[in-house]
């Protein structure tokens, strides 16, 4: 491996952990301790997280309760500090629409909006009725600089997407040199024939040796995004272990990488457990792709992009989300294939003095 | 292997007796400051799994070399 690649790998992996931990996240909507909603005045606490309520007391800050596309004005009794103010808000009886949000809106924050199930049976819902409602500018995603998207349940644990993800990326890759050298392996035996089998003994070791040690390293990331994944669903969707079709893919990949290993363990000849293991490797690698590329899109799942949730670049317009993040792929790669390339020298010195 | 042994006993022991003492006080430990926690737990996962794994390397280059040595 050249010197500028691992320069680069280092620098990428520095960027990517500094972006991980700098970049705030933007301002949202976090509850309103209220629940029931009355005809006429109603006091509540709004809560935000990482807004500025206090710095705009006096300037731009003002809450609304919308119904549908309508919105209800509301008198500021106490803004507590930035991310907590009282406010009160009178209704009328007669409401356009079920879908209630509670929004605020501030210079630096822009709009924030928080939508709660709540008691509303005291209202009558009716299309047309618009008694009340004032015209309101929404002006989404306002904040100026980089942050990360705002998610209820999610909040600061966003910041996994610099660590979670690359690892699959990784892992794909790493897999796929080993599903290359794999087809070597097979190719390089296939012509056994036409030329001195010594020589391509030789070849089809070290085939072999490129292929095993890529396995073993993108195991590794596979075992790490495995850990990695189970915390981060712990404690957003409440559970080690879901029923989500890519992690069970994952399990399944993870397993099938295991029974490669221990393929390759039971088979004492050389030439023919090079065989034997290429075969299994090329199905194992068609079987990831099938598991944790293809399949997750048909099922129902909970992991972003799939089944109706949308993924990460849907939440940033000017995608500078991506702009982070590919650098923290890279990188992750290139430490991977730098891991894979020692290894496959280690392994070359063993092979070595075994002779 | 039988150090890493060791240390993976610690570690999922430190782990067992914080979930075995109440769900909920991990739940409370995790869900603390915005959930940043996850991430410091994620990122050290990442970063010690690779330690380990470089640290296996570095064993079995030390055993090529010192037999290098006894040749």
């Amino acid at each position: 491996m050249k010197l500028w690649l691992k320069i680069l790998c280092a620098v990428l992996l520095f960027y990517a952990l500094l972006s991980s931990f700098y970049h705030p996240l933007a301002p949202g909507g976090l509850t309103v301790d209220i629940e029931k909603l009355v005809p006429g005045a109603n006091t509540f606490v709004y809560s935000g997280y990482n807004t500025h309520f206090k710095d705009h007391s006096n300037d731009g800050l003002q809450f609304f309760v919308s119904s549908g596309s309508h919105y209800y004005p509301t008198e500021i009794i106490e803004v507590i500090d930035n991310n907590h103010a009282k406010v009160n808000v009178v209704l009328p009886d007669t409401l356009p629409s079920e879908e209630i949000a509670f929004y605020a809106n501030t210079p630096t924050d822009g709009t924030v909006y928080i939508m709660k199930p709540m008691d509303i049976s005291a209202f009558v819902f009716h299309q047309n009725y618009t008694n009340g409602s004032v015209p309101v500018k929404v002006a989404n995603d306002q904040h100026q600089n980089f942050g990360y998207p705002f998610q209820v349940i999610i909040f600061e644990s966003i910041r996994n997407l610099m660590w979670h993800v690359p690892m699959w990326f990784t892992m794909f890759v790493i897999m796929f040199i080993s599903f290359i050298q794999s087809i070597h392996v097979l190719s390089a035996t296939g012509r056994e024939n036409m030329l001195d089998s010594s020589m391509i003994y030789v070849q089809s070791g070290i085939h072999d040796r490129k292929a095993s040690a890529s396995a073993e390293t993108g195991l590794i990331f596979c075992i790490l995004g495995l850990i990695t994944g189970s915390i981060w669903a712990r404690f957003t969707w409440g559970a080690w272990w879901t029923n989500d079709p890519q992690l069970n893919g994952a399990m399944v990949v993870f397993l099938m990488y295991v029974a490669y290993f221990i393929l390759r363990n039971s088979v004492n000849d050389e030439e023919k457990r090079a065989r034997l293991a290429a075969i299994f490797n090329i199905f194992a690698f068609v079987l990831l792709v099938v598991l944790l590329m293809v399949m997750p899109r048909f099922a129902e799942g909970l992991h972003p992009g799939k089944s109706g949730n949308p993924a990460f670049s849907s939440y940033d317009l000017d995608s500078s989300l991506r702009m982070v993040f590919y650098p923290a792929v890279f990188g992750f790669i290139l430490l991977g294939y730098w891991i894979y390339n020692l290894r496959l020298r280690i392994k070359i010195l063993e092979s070595n003095e075994e002779i | 292997m039988k150090k890493y042994n060791a240390v993976f006993a610690c570690l999922l022991l430190v782990l067992f007796t914080n979930s075995a003492a109440a769900s909920s006080s991990l739940e409370e430990y995790f869900y603390a400051s915005g959930k940043i926690k996850v991430v410091i737990t994620v990122a050290a996962i990442v970063l010690i799994g690779l330690f380990v794994y470089l640290q296996r390397l570095d064993s079995r280059l030390k055993k090529l070399e010192k037999n290098k040595i006894e040749k």
